[in-house]
């Protein structure tokens, strides 16, 4: 196991978790300022990436694809928010995830009908194309170093969006009591339509980073959906701190669980068992751990509400 | 009693009605269940599968055998569960006289039983699993496609014949990679470098591309199919690799190559068919299969056409009589029909015996993406699990 | 928070006119629509009910101990799991099956309940479903049980040393039988002391803390007869199916419970039987008309969230007040 191979698995599992957060974070400001649980999240994450491929498809120009992609990203979450989620605030949440159950079927569905079933695909800009020699000789795409980057360029500006500006302490202030930010006379709809559009919007962006080192499909969005929800629940609802450790914490373990989990057993046990015992503990890993992080923290790393 | 539970009962009654309405009618045409995949990120397959089985049909006049035909499309959902309800409704709902599918391995596990034990004849036009090609064979299964394992064995020739001595084998963790696996090393005797499995789904390959940077194999082999494969060829790209051949079944193929477009140009595998095949009849079928669909057809849409000559020429063998199930079963098993690969004829265990061939990823002038035929491999190959086989 | 439509909730022990009918709808419908010996519609009603059954499994655990569980697919998966194993054991009996099934779901409730019942909300609701995952790729994993492809069963569970399950109108009546027993025993756990303490629990923890019952534990005893109703359920979709795949798991399958539980109305108890055997039906027939059945199946259930409440049990119970 030499250094190169951990390097390019550690800037994997980061790659892996910059894209968790960008999804976990408008799922955990949804859910912890408008206490609304929505499964469709993750197709949200699917039409960015469906949207990018065929802006830049009609374009034949990946920046340009990217940059209408993002509106479009936020009018779907717009529209959603106020054909359906609107009208499911502070109902049980047991209706929250029935509706938006519905709507995963309903969108999965759509984008088939739309696009048809076959995989697209889009191809990875010029400017950014092309390997980088790491440590050790190995080489590295640089579209995925751009990713990354990408990605902790947008968990900054969330810190500084939620932390340094009057929106973001609106949305804080929700996550933690929103009902006393409505009685304080802030136009509460208003927020929670800009949370729930500005939520999808990042899953959009997500989805279209994606895209070109990823075949586009349907029900692409669904299983990382199901991650995105162990990202907030290790990290605590409504936080967007949390979701960013969560997400880097759950990206890491679960890429370098995989990639290094046969030869770690290896150490101790016999080869044929370790193989099989790897292959089994492995997709578990980070189940493992967030029912370990539930068990002694049970409201998560960095709850907002205490 | 309450008005409201009169009325919500009635309402139940008559839903259940309704489905019971739904019921089987007399005639006399022949029908045939389609049961695929359609849903889900493998639903291209499917419809690949029903697209050239109707184009089959239209192609005989909406006939099969003489006698009209009547194709009912169910989607599997790739539940094995909810199919083998589906295939029970295509059986006594629709009392279809042939079924044709699946395109996966595990929902054939499921629906081969029921389908096979009620006398109804079951057609695969993909999916090829090991055990029903021996100990687990039946006079009513056929296959029109290949023993899953033939696929990864050309590769292994190929590998092997032109004397490479290292490998790197990727494969992803299910039945499937595994007989992948055991098919390449059925013939490649060089040294395999790693064995690397992937959990089902992984659509990230770097670490796995980088060991293979790292360990320099001579060669590369791979079987990925659907989402995996595209997101695989384009990292393969990505990574640089490209002075190692790159070697795969069902990873470039038809399916996947309008979205893996020029990161597959060059790329090669093994196929018992491509769509440059230089034969009439294949020809055709290409040229129609285009200009009705818009799409190039893979070995799937190629398979479920053979499906439908097959049993076109099955009806005919048995004078039209559906009832006569010895006299179908004896037609069925001459396959005394025009295949679109040209030589084609069963095995004992009702597999094909079929040529298979190298091919090579290649883009058409008109922009779209095919595979292309480099050379024979294999002449007329059976498969290794019938002599495990009971039938004759 | 509560989680149900208060009028929809089951309060005493009647089995009024609603669960009546109900059951007298699903015992008579086979025999109105002249369904034959092996026929379509009995598969398609036995699937029914036995989601049903999962569906009141976990109706129990959400009405009465106010615990949504996104992670109920394993249960089916243990009980059809378990069949294959015993099975292969040369165990035919079904009983011995069941049995079986029921023990190892209570046990695995008991043991993750421990870890997941130390959270509360969507802490919970996340914690069942990474158990749900875990075991999920657990059977992934198990290629002597053809991993991911799954396992065929050679044949049905004898009852009492007869293959009468073969008949699929015995196996239809069987998962009646099952269904009205599981009923039966719900129903009186929900009017028995235990009921009224865990109801308590539900309203009122600290409430209830204050009498001196400790949540806790009444809690992890629902999860586990929650868990072991729902693994018999398993059971009778391995037997059904006559095949066994980790498909019977994940959380496309444990939402799909919860779906069907909501659409029912939950804390009813009957609802759940009702909105179970209406989604694997209306489900079915959909994707007889159409290639895309979700486009009207996924806005059905969105239109369910957004108007009813309480589902289907609480609209009837709306509808029965003057």
């Amino acid at each position: 196991m030499s250094t190169s191979l951990f390097l390019v698995q550690m800037l994997n599992g980061l790659q892996l978790g910059v894209l968790l957060f960008l999804i976990a974070a408008g799922l955990t400001l949804v859910f912890g300022v408008m206490d609304f649980i929505n499964l469709a999240h993750g197709v949200q994450y699917m039409i960015g990436a469906y949207l990018a491929a065929m802006f830049v498809g009609w374009t034949g120009n990946f920046w340009i694809g990217l940059a209408l992609t993002l509106p479009a990203a936020l009018m779907v979450g717009l529209v959603l928010e106020r054909a359906v989620f609107r009208r499911l605030y502070g109902r049980e949440h047991l209706d929250q995830i029935l509706a938006t159950f519905g709507l995963i079927l309903f969108l999965n569905e759509s984008v088939k009908v739309i696009w048809g079933a076959a995989p697209l695909s889009v191809p990875t800009p010029d400017l950014l194309s092309g390997n980088v020699r790491l440590v050790g000789g190995v080489l590295y795409p640089v579209y995925r170093l751009a990713l990354i980057g990408a990605g902790l360029l947008v968990a900054l500006g969330l810190a500084w969006l939620v932390n340094g500006t009057r929106v973001g302490m609106l949305v804080r202030a929700g996550a933690s009591d929103a009902p006393m930010v409505a009685a304080l006379g802030v136009d509460i709809r208003q927020l929670f339509a800009r949370v729930a559009g500005f939520g999808a919007m990042l899953a959009g962006f997500a989805g279209a980073l994606v895209a070109p080192i990823q075949s586009v499909e349907p029900g692409m969005g669904d299983n990382l959906l199901i991650l995105a929800f162990v990202v907030i629940v290790i990290g605590g609802v409504g936080s967007v701190r949390g979701a960013f450790l969560g997400a880097l914490i759950v990206g890491l373990v679960d890429v370098l669980g995989r990639a290094f989990g046969v030869p770690a057993l290896k150490l101790v046990l016999s080869g044929s068992v370790a193989s099989q015992a790897a292959r089994s503990l492995a997709p578990m890993l980070i189940y493992i751990v967030m029912a370990g992080v539930l068990f002694w923290r049970p409201s998560g790393l960095f709850p907002a509400k205490s | 009693m309450d008005i409201s539970v009169l009325r919500r009962a009635a309402a139940f009654a008559a839903g259940c009605l309704a489905l019971s309405a739904s019921a089987a009618r007399a005639d006399d045409g022949v029908k045939i269940g389609l049961i695929v995949t359609l849903s889900g990120p493998s639903a291209v397959l499917g419809g690949q599968v029903r697209d050239g089985f109707q184009l089959a049909v239209k192609t005989l006049g909406g006939k099969l055998g003489g006698l009209p035909a009547e194709v009912i499309v169910a989607d599997d959902e790739l539940k094995p569960d909810a199919a083998v309800t589906k295939v029970k409704g295509l059986l006594q709902r629709d009392n279809v006289n042939f079924v044709v599918g699946p395109i996966f391995s595990n929902v054939l596990q499921a629906i081969e039983k029921p389908v096979t034990e009620s006398g109804v004849f079951l057609i695969s036009p993909n999916a090829g699993s090991s055990n029903f090609a021996g100990k687990s064979c039946n006079p009513n299964f056929f296959v029109t496609s290949y023993q899953n394992d033939q696929v990864h064995e050309v590769l292994g020739k190929y590998a092997q014949t032109k004397g490479y001595k290292t490998a790197f084998v990727l494969e992803p963790n299910y039945q499937a990679g595994k007989d992948s696996l055991a098919g390449f090393k059925h013939d490649f005797k060089g040294e395999i470098l790693e064995e690397a499995f992937t959990p089902l789904g992984q659509l990230d390959f770097s670490a796995e591309l980088a060991k293979v940077a790292t360990l320099k194999p001579e060669v590369f082999f791979t079987f990925m199919p659907g989402g995996m494969g595209i997101n695989l060829v384009k990292q393969w790209k990505q990574a640089g690799l490209s002075e190692i051949p790159f070697l795969s079944a069902f990873t470039t193929d038809e399916s996947t190559l309008p979205a893996e477009k020029d990161d597959a140009v060059g790329d090669l595998a093994g196929a018992n068919w491509a769509p440059n095949m230089d034969n009439p009849q294949s020809k055709a079928f290409v040229a129609a299969y285009e200009a009705a669909y818009g799409f190039v057809p893979g070995t799937y849409a190629m398979q479920a056409y053979d499906a439908a000559l097959l049993i076109d020429s099955a009806i005919k063998g048995a004078g039209g009589k559906l009832a006569d199930h010895d006299a179908l079963a004896a037609a069925l098993k001459k396959a005394d029909f025009v295949s679109l690969r040209g030589s084609f004829k069963f095995n004992n265990n009702n597999y094909p015996i079929q040529d298979f061939y190298l091919v090579k990823v290649a883009k058409r002038p008109d922009g779209k993406y095919q595979t292309e035929i480099v050379e024979k491999v294999f002449s007329d190959f059976g498969d290794d699990y019938a002599k495990d086989c009971q039938m004759k | 928070m509560s989680i149900f439509a208060p009028e929809a909730i089951r309060r005493s022990r009647a089995w009024g006119a609603p669960v009546l009918i109900v059951f007298a709808v699903l015992a008579v419908a086979p025999l109105v629509l002249r369904a034959g010996v092996d026929s379509y519609l009995l598969n398609l009603g036995a699937r029914g009910l036995i989601f049903a059954l999962a569906a009141l499994a976990l109706d129990y655990l959400m009405g009465q101990a106010g615990l949504v569980s996104f992670g109920h697919g394993a249960y089916l998966g243990l009980g059809a799991y378990s069949v294959a194993i015993l099975a292969a054991l040369g165990v035919d009996e079904i009983g011995v099956r069941l049995l079986v099934a029921i023990g190892v779901g209570a046990l695995f409730a008991l043991a993750t309940g421990a870890i997941s019942l130390r959270a509360t909300g969507v802490y919970y609701i996340m914690s069942t479903l990474a158990f749900g995952q875990m075991l999920y790729f657990f059977a992934a994993s198990l290629s002597a049980f053809g991993g991911d492809d799954g396992t065929t069963l050679d044949a049905r569970g004898k009852l009492l040393g007869s293959a009468v399950l073969e008949d699929d109108r015995a196996f239809y009546a069987f998962a009646l039988v099952l269904l009205i027993l599981a009923y039966a025993v719900i129903d009186r756990l929900v009017g028995s002391r235990f009921g009224r303490v865990l109801a308590a629990t539900r309203q009122n923890p600290l409430r209830a803390q204050a009498a001196g019952f400790e949540p806790f534990s009444y809690r992890l005893v629902a999860c586990a007869i929650s868990g072991a109703i729902c693994a018999a359920a398993g059971v009778l979709l391995a037997e059904q199916a006559g095949f066994v795949s980790p498909a019977y798991q994940g959380w496309q399958r444990s939402g799909e419970l919860l779906a069907m539980a909501i659409l029912g109305g939950v804390g009813s108890l009957w609802g759940p039987i009702v909105g179970a055997v209406a989604y694997v039906i209306l489900s079915e027939q959909l994707s007889t008309w159409t290639e895309h059945a979700n486009m009207i199946f996924g806005p059905m259930l969105t239109l369910v969230a957004l108007v009813g409440r309480g589902g289907l049990a609480g609209f009837f119970a709306r509808m029965r007040r003057p």
